[in-house]
């Protein structure tokens, strides 16, 4: 009995490694890939004979071709501003709904549900024809705008936070006379700091990682690019692929999102249980 | 005693604002009656015209005509911008009806106020009044202005287009005109053989991806949670950091990474199988290979997710269902199958179908890995590896075949919608949700 415990383990861990090393390749790759020399995506091995810092260089150079950097700057600013907006419309539709009991509701809330559903990206057609109307195709303002609005569907995880509020808090302060709004500022917003965290990253990342609207919104001017449409057109642009400026572009851009997500990971835990349990 | 109620209702049913200052509340008797003017206005200046817009979606298209010794391109109507405002008019005008609902029932309410005899409020007493009972809307004011024109207006509108020409290369403004043309987009889509063929295709692939990929990242998740759940492995929270790697680097980069990987000619997987004297593998370029590469990468991408579902719902069992079962002496593999697994489907059923849902939209993983291809002859505008949603997205943004894009829309829209359906039914959680009261 005891013996075939051990084996399991062993087998359990041989297990684990494997998986870690699945797990890990591709960054080792790509940040490997970063440091060699050429542009070419052939290598005899993983581990380059010489390294160079010359493709981080090249991004710093911001040549006009692929001006990583202006697009780094660009999907900052973008994700900075929908983070912005996009927290203060969700975290005032989740407070709403979860503290309140007002005609509606129901009809309310199953809408978000249903609509949060349908990805953006499929009523596509209108959001063009929108924004071409208004003269807005090719800018910031409509990805920020499109972001932004749409954060109010994704607001299930934090109501299911504020539902485990007990009551007694908002009674309290409303006998001493405080207005709704100073209940909500002074009472359940200090309260509510690791929501708050937790809105804010996953409104930030999902901007910063969006392709589809972005490549779609943006269209074919490359100043105003965010990082994942110009790195998908390193890929993809057949005539010269620079495949090591884009190992070296997706290493910059992968860090801070990839820091921000471990150092965080408590709260995405408790989002993602929470959100589970909460349809 | 006075029938103050009902004379104050037909007085604001005839003009905004008369029956609250019948009321003597004249601030906002004023309010209403600025909101009336404003509004015919509105209807008089644009909205008659936009919805007649609405019908004909225009009638003079662009043309040809002389000036002077020049010919000058005269542009014609517009029929997407009028599509526009038509539905834009339909919408304000809907927002119009309501306030104008309210505003009746307001002055009819304080005018039975009156007739028990109180006083109507003034001005800075109703503000108050609608500070209290009206907080829940009012914060909800800004939200919903922007679901309604970004999420619920654009649905309208490409349901609105499923039922036009709107499409390259005849009928796209400012040169073409766009008309109404019924279900003729449906049913070409269904009875000309090239759309058709596309179509079911597409949909076969659809459904085999969105089931593969749910079952596999949904149960690989579970079996990785086991293995680092289980009793006597040690550092369980290293490898669950270390796992949970790939669901931190944004995805599109780790799915443009791994298209470099397993690039055929120069990609290092098959890199190193040539080394150790193997074949490489068409990982991408065969239509079939490709289909499997996608489900794996798919793998990598969503197994951690998954994984930090379930361990959390480990943590969550009660510890007196083991224990009892221990009592009767069941085994380990009975302990799982009778507590274990039971719990953590029943527990993520909701997900299950949210996750269905999501890969059957799952545009990212399609799109950055394969855009689609390897390419096939036989179908319209599509590769072999195509989703319908990454279909949709080339027909509008390459092909400009905006009518049947939008047609796909609309049916996936009612299809989404009957699954979200049998989620609302089928979730405890969300019936049993009024906790706080």
């Amino acid at each position: 009995m005891k013996k075939n415990i051990s084996l399991r383990i062993i087998l359990s861990y041989l297990l684990l490694v494997l998986i870690a090393i699945a797990v890990i390749y591709p960054s080792f790759w790509v940040i490997m890939t970063s440091f060699r020399e050429g542009t070419s995506l052939y290598s005899e091995s993983i581990i380059p004979k010489n390294m160079t810092l010359d493709h981080y260089r090249e991004i710093f150079a911001n040549d006009d071709v692929s001006p990583v950097l202006t697009w780094y700057g660009n999907t900052l600013k973008v994700a900075t501003l929908s983070m912005l907006f996009g927290t203060i419309i969700q975290l005032f539709t989740a407070y709403t709904i979860s503290r309140f009991r007002f005609k509606g509701r129901r009809v309310v809330m199953s809408s978000i549900l249903l609509l949060s559903m349908f990805p953006g990206f499929l009523s596509l057609v209108a959001i063009y024809a929108m924004f071409q109307r208004f003269d807005l195709l090719g800018t910031h303002a409509a990805l920020i705008i499109v972001y932004s609005a749409g954060a109010a569907l994704g607001m299930f995880v934090a109501k299911g936070y504020f539902d485990t509020m007990p009551r007694g808090l908002e009674e309290a302060a409303r006998i001493d006379g405080a207005s709704h709004m100073t209940v909500f500022l002074k009472i359940f917003l200090p309260l509510s700091k690791p929501m708050l965290i937790y809105i804010a990253l996953t409104t930030f990342t999902g901007a910063f990682v969006d392709f589809v609207l972005a490549k779609a919104i943006l269209r074919n001017d490359r100043e105003v690019w965010t990082l994942a449409v110009g790195l998908y057109d390193m890929v993809f642009s057949s005539k010269d692929a620079k495949y090591t400026l884009f190992a070296a572009g997706a290493v910059l851009a992968a860090i801070p999102v990839t820091l921000l997500f471990l150092a965080l990971q408590r709260f995405l835990v408790e989002g993602i249980t929470a959100g589970s349990s909460k349809g | 005693m006075a029938n103050f109620a009902k004379k104050a209702a037909v007085l604001s049913t005839l003009c905004m604002g008369l029956g609250q200052w019948y009321n003597r509340q004249f601030v906002k008797g004023a309010l209403f009656l600025t909101a009336e003017i404003v509004f015919v206005y509105l209807l008089i200046t644009s909205f008659i015209d936009n919805l007649i817009g609405l019908i004909t979606l225009g009638d003079k298209g662009a043309t040809l005509e002389k000036v002077g010794r020049k010919f000058v391109n005269v542009p014609g109507d517009n029929s997407i911008d009028m599509l526009l405002d038509g539905l834009a008019s339909v919408l304000v005008i809907l927002v119009i009806i309501f306030i104008y609902v309210m505003n009746v029932r307001d002055a009819y309410r304080t005018g039975k106020a009156r007739e028990a005899g109180e006083k109507p409020l003034s001005f800075t007493q109703s503000w108050k009044k609608m500070n209290t009972y009206s907080f829940p809307y009012m914060m909800l004011t800004i939200p919903f202005i922007g679901v309604l024109i970004f999420t619920i207006f654009p649905i309208l509108f490409t349901v609105l287009i499923a039922f036009t020409n709107y499409s390259a290369p005849n009928y796209i403004p400012p040169k073409g005109l766009v008309d109404w043309v019924g279900f003729e987009t449906f049913i070409d889509l269904f009875a000309l053989k090239q759309w058709s063929y596309t179509f079911f295709t597409l949909l076969t692939w659809t459904a085999i991806w969105a089931v593969s990929a749910t079952v596999t990242t949904y149960f690989g998740g579970i079996l990785v949670a086991l293995l680092i759940q289980q009793k006597g492995i040690k550092l369980k929270r290293f490898w669950r950091t270390l796992f949970i790697l790939p669901y931190a680097i944004p995805q599109f980069i780790s799915l443009l990474i791994f298209r470099n990987l397993l690039n055929d000619e120069f990609g290092a997987i098959n890199g190193m199988l040539r080394q150790i004297g193997l074949e490489g593998v068409k990982w991408l370029n065969d239509p079939i290979m490709a289909k499997f590469s996608i489900i794996f990468v798919n793998m990598w991408v969503g197994i951690p997710v998954s994984m930090l579902l379930v361990i959390g719902l480990l943590g969550n069992i009660p510890k007196d269902l083991y224990e009892a079962a221990d009592v009767d002496g069941a085994t380990n593999g009975q302990k799982f199958r009778s507590i274990t697994m039971p719990y953590i489907l029943f527990a993520t059923a909701p997900v299950l179908i949210i996750n269905f849902v999501g890969n059957i939209n799952n545009f990212n993983v399609i799109y950055l890995l394969t855009n689609g291809d390897p390419k096939s002859g036989d179908l319209q505008y599509a590769g072999t590896t195509d989703l319908l949603v990454t279909w949709l997205y080339k027909l509008t943004l390459d092909n400009q075949q905006y009518s049947f894009a939008s047609a796909i829309a609309v049916l996936m829209f009612i299809f989404i919608a009957i699954m979200a359906i049998i989620m609302f039914r089928n979730t405890p959680s969300f019936k049993e949700e009024d906790m706080v009261q």
